[in-house]
């Protein structure tokens, strides 16, 4: 019974999604206020009706229905209660449905923070969203349904896929999709002001909080998924160039691009048109990420089944949002007058600067990602494209951009003076290569590039620095008070950038230093690594929930001193007979320790690997950082003040200029 | 004019995906399509003294099926291959592929063997001169001895009727 409860809430959710559609879009076209009321509440009953449809089918997994085919391939009877839950979100279908859920949320959240908004706008922006929503509601019921029966129901599940029972699996792809498909916030905003044909600087003001959010959430996705495979997939790894990690960086890319341009646009109305193609490239690839994990057309460890029907209605949705928007935009773009001028070396020209090597960096991961398929589609063979490329292509192109995000906030609007500039500068680059040279020759053999990579991070610390110094002289006083004075947005801006920093320091230093061995080890023996011994005391018999394992001791000592046991596992799980190595890694701020067993051996020794990292965790501290940077960038003041100032008269008409 | 450039870019960008939905990313074209079969002689499973080589099936259209009995798709795919057998369709011949345990034997004799020889490749070295990059593979051999197909993994009924249904006619004319 609640399965079909769930797919009935889906087809009303389906109906609603129209409602919220349409009426709000023609009643803003012919300013019918009657037609724009119908948004807001036919949004919050498609958001109800897809979280009943999204509970039925949590709920089916929590009970083991195994009556209901997407339960009965994902999940198992021993799961535990979490895993379950999780599985919910980790079938095909299901994870469809969660990016309806999310994009309902999100459109609701916007029925509530828009009331500040002119009538119009809000209800062109709602409207879009329902259409999205509209679109992938209808590839759930027509080709994606997570409720179809299966008859006779089997006696127990086939169990979740072992890589995804982790912690990880239960925070990683909700906090992903609040990314991805926040940016759908964005480009509502970008299509109502080309629909509306008024791009305004308002636009960008509005769109800005929203994009800081959806941002954030990306940025902590991308973050936890780079640390979920270093702990679960027991290489070491941390980032792979596997094409569903290029579809959730690909975003972000574009999305950091776009929150970039819309400072320009909102501060000084510069790149209009430049801003509003970036809003659709941001959600356009948050489509395609989800067409190329989702349709099968590209083959990466994230195995997901290729069914053809599937992929065609994808990509026919893709072509009536993407193909629309560009279309919409080729049309209405050019009537839109372009902001204020600038000199080639201001404020603006340098957003350009790092628009444009983002926009070309995320060329040139969309163009690895998909070369192979180019290749085969042409008749030119099979290939596949690999970290080699990513990293000879990627690391050179954003590398520039590391050197002007020093430059960057420093300079003025308009025009800005580049002896002054230089003047300023040039302590900055004197530490920054200093400590590169230092940092260099500290790490043993001289390592070049640790040490530019070093330079890069400590450059931009510097530069950051002076940053606020310039502030705290421009608002004169005592620094305490001054520093209070400095708006969020300023701090947000420069966490941010600390953020990565310290992700670039991270990578740079665990990719020079980190050392590796892969050794067979009898019981008892002994492997050094980095200053670190290693003690294989054999492995004892283990019973997880759902799996068996063999369950390693590596005793871990240095100068003679016991520091810390080890317990790497190797796994098989009960329902699929999978194995899995569940690597033990012992956690510092200057360095893990990492080991993962290979295969058992004759007479109870192992292949054990054991990795030394140094550093690694400041990728993952970078990476919070940077969120939170973005936490603050939307919680600027000015934003919450034109909300307040909107709500006000309705909740506390006295109250408001308090 | 400029403006139409990024709508453009998405249609080829479309038009790129559209075929490739239509390819399967996993099919890896194997290089010894055309090439004669690499010769090798090898004992056969079951019967001492016996040995088995591409040679013997000179003139036959055939299937060398790798297999093993430690390979859990393998023990899928031989309900499908003892239906083939039973209809007498196409000489399957096996190749015992690393069965370091030596289970084959006892394992054909309980469920039944579709093969009309199985080929003993203990140390593996067979498989790799053919290229074998899992179990189970299917390989179609012309009556020249030439390797006409690859197919990798479970041959399906779809798989059977698409894809050596119409070779085997095609061969056998």
């Amino acid at each position: 019974m609640i399965p079909e409860i769930g797919h009935f809430a889906l087809i009303l959710a389906l109906l609603l999604a129209l409602v919220q559609g349409i009426p709000p879009l023609i009643g803003a076209h012919r300013g019918n206020a009657t037609l724009m009321a119908v948004a807001r509440p036919a949004a919050q009953g498609q958001f109800l009706f897809v979280a009943i449809a999204y509970g039925c089918l949590a709920y089916s997994f929590l009970v083991n229905d195994f009556s209901v085919a997407n339960v009965a391939r994902n999940s198992f009877s021993q799961l535990p209660p979490v895993y379950r839950f999780a599985a919910s979100w980790g079938s095909h279908e299901g994870s469809i449905l969660l990016w309806a859920l999310i994009l309902a949320l999100w459109t609701t959240a916007v029925t509530i923070w828009s009331r500040h908004l002119p009538e119009d706008m809000s209800a062109r922006v709602i409207g879009v969203m329902g259409l999205v929503s509209f679109g992938f509601l209808l590839f759930i019921l027509v080709a994606s349904n997570p409720f179809v029966r299966l008859s006779p129901a089997p006696m127990d599940g086939s169990d979740l896929n072992p890589l995804l029972q982790d912690p990880g699996m239960v925070f990683h792809p909700p906090m992903l999709y609040m990314g991805y498909v926040g940016f759908s916030v964005a480009f509502a905003f970008a299509i109502a002001a080309l629909l509306s044909g008024k791009m305004d600087v308002a636009w960008a003001r509005w769109s800005r909080p929203w994009t800081a959010v959806a941002w954030v959430f990306l940025s902590i996705g991308i973050t936890g998924g780079s640390w979920w495979a270093y702990n679960e997939l027991g290489w070491g790894g941390w980032w792979f160039w596997d094409p569903t990690e290029n579809a959730s960086f690909m975003p972000w890319l574009a999305g950091t691009a776009l929150l970039h341009s819309l400072v320009a646009t909102e501060k000084r109305g510069a790149f209009k048109n430049w801003t509003v193609l970036l809003a659709i490239l941001a959600f356009s690839m948050s489509l395609v990420g989800t067409f190329l994990v989702r349709s099968g057309v590209l083959s990466s460890v994230h195995a997901f089944a290729t069914d053809p029907t599937r992929g065609i209605f994808m990509l026919a949705f893709l072509g009536v949002v993407i193909g629309g928007s560009l279309a919409l935009f080729a049309f209405r773009a050019a009537k839109m007058p372009t902001g204020g001028s600038f000199t080639w070396f201001s404020r603006e020209s340098l957003l350009l600067a790092n628009n444009v090597v983002l926009v070309a960096a995320l060329g040139a991961v969309l163009l690895g990602t998909l070369y192979p398929l180019f290749m085969d589609a042409l008749g030119m063979g099979k290939i596949s494209v690999g970290p080699p490329y990513f990293n000879s292509v990627f690391v050179p192109l954003i590398t520039p951009l590391l050197f002007l995000m020093g430059v960057g906030p420093l300079a003025r609007w308009k025009q800005a003076s580049l002896p002054a500039m230089a003047k300023q500068l040039r302590v900055a680059l004197a530490i920054a290569a200093t400590t590169g040279v230092l940092v260099s020759l500290a790490s043993g053999s001289f390592k070049p590039m640790v040490g530019f990579g070093v330079a890069l991070a400590v450059w931009i610390v510097v530069t950051i620095y002076l940053g606020f110094a310039q502030r705290l002289k421009y608002i004169g006083g005592p620094t305490l008070p001054a520093l209070l004075k400095i708006p969020r947005g300023f701090w947000g801006m420069q966490m941010a950038h600390l953020g990565l920093a310290w992700v670039v320091a991270g990578i740079t230093l665990v990719s020079g230093l980190e050392t590796e061995r892969n050794v067979k080890m009898n019981i008892g023996d002994t492997t050094h690594l980095a200053g670190y011994d290693f003690t294989f005391q054999g492995v004892s018999p283990h019973e997880g929930p759902n799996y068996r394992a063999a369950s390693g001791n590596v005793e871990v000592a240095a100068g003679g001193k016991q520091l810390f046991v080890l317990h790497p596992q190797k796994r098989i799980y009960n329902a699929s007979g999978m194995p899995m190595t569940e690597a033990a890694i012992d956690y510092g701020f200057t360095r893990d320790v990492y080991v993962a067993l290979g295969d058992e051996l004759d007479n109870g020794a192992w292949t054990v690997r054991v990795f030394h990292k140094p550093f690694i965790n400041w990728l993952w501290i970078g990476g919070l950082f940077l969120a939170l940077g973005g936490v603050l960038a939307a919680s600027d003041r000015r934003y919450r003040i034109a909300l307040r100032a909107a709500e006000a008269p309705a909740v506390a008409p006295q109250g408001a200029q308090a | 004019m400029k403006r139409w450039i990024p709508l453009l870019i998405f249609v080829a960008l479309a038009g790129f995906l559209y075929v490739g939905l239509h390819r399967d990313p996993r099919e890896v074209p194997s290089p010894f399509i055309g090439k004669p079969a690499p010769a090798f002689t090898l004992p056969v499973v079951g019967q001492p003294g016996m040995t088995f080589s591409p040679a013997d099936n000179k003139g036959k259209v055939w299937l060398l099926n790798v297999w093993a009995p430690w390979c859990v798709s393998c023990r899928q795919e031989h309900p499908v291959l003892m239906q083939l057998a039973q209809a007498g369709i196409v000489p399957i011949v096996g190749l015992n592929w690393k069965d370091k345990d030596r289970e084959a034997e006892a394992l054909l004799a309980r469920l039944g063997s579709p093969y009309t020889a199985v080929a003993d490749d203990v140390s593996g070295q067979t498989g790799i001169d053919y290229g074998v990059t899992g179990t189970p593979e299917t390989y179609v051999i012309d009556k020249n001895g030439i390797i006409r197909m690859k197919h990798i993994g479970i041959i399906n009924e779809e798989a059977w009727q698409t894809k050596f249904v119409p070779l085997l006619k095609e061969l056998n004319q």
